[in-house]
């Protein structure tokens, strides 16, 4: 049975359907007009259903930038972390072409190369510039686009649009100077460093001048937003609006990342990051004006592989030099698999729109109790099926499922269990850790789940279950649901304590 | 006259192209850019800029200094971390 996926454009509200809900919104992008659907589709960071079949790839050709934010930290060169403006190896725009080509060969979902640091990429405009003509010449399937912090992005759409980019990424953290301070310590602009809020409004003034230019031209432009709280989590719903206005398609909301071994000033400073249900709550706020992307996985500026997984160590320049690349056979080869994916996405696409039987419209009693809504956790490798063992996975999606329809809310990143030391930090467990990171979640789906953490998960108050292993996730939800349903546990009233927290 | 780039230098490369002397040069040494003034054509900006232009860039506290060891930019002035916190955060130290 295929599950109808609830649209992240509007939030749910008591159980029913939204009006963009039911049935056939795949995705935040299902409302777009075609053509720009189009252009998207097969772009895993656009496209919450591209995500799980299309790969992409960073490459970090561009070191310097032109500002400082409060979450970065510059001294970047780090191999264990993962996050926006961390990489190990920075390359020349040669180096760059030669890593895009043999990722490309080895991995046929790849539909994308991004250029996103680990310094602001348009702050190095000949190293991304060159990067970007060589790679439209030599692989011309391949998208290309690139995110920036916008305060050189006015001097540079002529050239952007040059090269072909159609899709750019601006970080927008606020449109406020005096929070803009909070966020932005300095920017460097007509030779010299300016700070605080004189800085600020500049950066502000250049992200919304470069979104109008590049929206006007036809370039598409998603918008980021750092959550901060305390500093701009309830100013991001004004900023959702403006942006909107402005013509941006897409909007990432995404959560702060401040840990004090980063070395950033809000790591140091003890700036908390929102929780789970926090960001939640401000992306539902959000999406009643704009699209929202929720599964976003906030990679480094050299990821390499689908989202979520990191390739990037099977690349190194080392490696390449000892490969050998058939890269015409190669690019056959990436159509061919492209082909096959976007058909089997485009019988999905139109079997979701297609008039059906829905028995569960049918089965539930118009007398019945009204049931509430539950929070599903899943363990996935990708390929939209449930594919990854508890142990192993760095990240579950959790989805909000209803009665007759169930939405994407986003990744919640762990530790994975079987990779942990028994105990980390102060003493908390890592299973600790992950049921932490599970707030508000009621039933976790994943292949296979061991003795030890399925008592832990149970106590506390998350019911294990690994009968829906290589199962389409769509599927796994509902046959859970009406389980849940069918024994009672669902009737509006009786909110567990989970659901309830 | 001339400004120096000590070891904390990062390689970010923001410097290199604001020099308006031409200045730095970064010979990559075993994969990473060691970055470099050259003494006879730094001027410190003297005639082009108001203010030195690679300190001015550079995000890294410490990195850059004049002729007598001190840094154009102090611990703390960029990132706006508390000294006493600095200190407790090794990353953040610097050799003066």
């Amino acid at each position: 049975m295929e599950l109808p996926v609830i649209s992240n454009a509007a939030p749910e509200t008591g159980g029913g359907c939204s009006s963009s809900g039911c049935g056939s919104a795949p995705d935040a992008l299902a409302h777009l007009p075609d053509h720009i659907r189009a252009k998207v589709q097969d772009h895993p960071c656009y496209s919450e259903e591209a995500h799980h079949h299309f790969a992409r790839m960073h490459v970090a050709v561009a070191p310097a930038c032109n500002i400082q934010c409060h979450y970065c930290n510059r001294k970047y060169d780090c191999s264990n972390e993962s996050r926006p403006g961390v990489v190990s190896e920075l390359m020349t725009p040669e180096q760059a072409v030669k890593k895009t080509l043999a990722v490309a060969a080895a991995i046929p979902q790849m539909s994308v190369l991004g250029i996103a640091g680990p310094g602001d990429p348009l702050a190095n405009p000949e190293r991304t510039f060159e990067t970007f003509r060589m790679l439209s010449e030599q692989a011309p399937d391949i998208k290309l686009c690139v995110s920036t912090n916008g305060l050189s992005l006015p001097d540079c759409v002529d050239e952007l649009a040059k090269h072909n980019i159609d899709h750019v990424t601006i970080t927008i953290n606020c449109v406020d100077p005096e929070i803009g301070a909070q966020i932005y310590p300095w920017i460097f602009w007509n030779n010299r460093r300016i700070r605080g809020v004189e800085g600020a409004r500049i950066l502000i003034e250049q992200q919304q001048k470069g979104l109008g230019m590049l929206t006007s031209r036809g370039i598409l432009v998603k918008v980021n937003s750092v959550m901060i709280p305390g500093v701009n989590d309830q100013h991001l719903k004004e900023v959702s609006k403006i942006v909107k206005a402005k013509g941006a398609f897409l909007h990432n909301v995404m959560p702060l990342i401040a840990e004090a071994e980063h070395g950033t000033y809000y790591g140091i400073m003890g700036q908390r990051e929102p929780t789970p249900l926090e960001l939640e709550a401000l992306q539902d706020a959000c999406a009643g004006d704009m699209s929202m992307m929720r599964h976003c996985r906030q990679c480094r500026a050299d990821a390499v592989g689908l989202l979520g997984e990191d390739r990037g160590a099977e690349f190194t320049l080392d490696k390449i030099d000892e490969m050998e690349i058939d890269y015409a056979t190669a690019m056959v080869e990436r159509a061919k698999v492209h082909e096959q994916i976007n058909a089997e996405l485009e019988m999905k696409r139109q079997l979701r729109t297609a008039p059906r039987f829905q028995p569960e419209l049918v089965t539930i009693e118009p007398a019945a109790p009204a049931l509430r809504n539950v929070r599903i956790a899943v363990a996935t490798k990708g390929g939209g099926v449930i594919n990854e063992h508890f142990g192993h996975a760095h990240e579950f999606l959790v989805y909000e499922v209803g009665p007759t329809s169930a939405r994407f809310l986003g990744h919640r990143k762990c530790t994975p269990y079987c990779m942990g030391d028994t105990s980390c930090g102060d003493g908390e467990t890592v299973l600790g850790g992950i049921i932490r990171s599970l707030e508000g979640v009621e039933v976790l789906l994943a292949s296979k789940i061991g003795f030890e953490p399925w008592s832990d998960l149970e106590k506390a108050g998350i019911q294990p279950n690994g009968e829906h292993a290589m199962e389409p996730i769509d599927d796994a939800l509902r046959a859970v649901y009406d389980e849940l349903a069918a024994a009672g546990k669902l009737d509006a009233t009786a909110g567990s304590a989970r659901a309830a927290a | 006259m001339s400004l120096v780039i000590n070891d904390l230098c990062v390689g970010c490369y923001a410097c290199e192209p604001v020099c308006p002397n031409k200045a730095i040069s970064a010979p990559v040494d075993r994969g990473r850019p060691v970055f470099f003034i050259n003494p006879d054509k730094c001027t410190e900006c003297l005639g082009d800029h108001d203010l030195p232009q690679c300190a001015e860039i550079c995000p890294i506290e410490c990195a850059i200094e004049d002729e007598y060891g001190e840094p154009l930019n102090p611990p703390g002035s960029l990132t706006g971390i508390p000294l006493h916190l600095l200190d407790l955060n090794r990353e953040g130290e610097c050799r003066t």
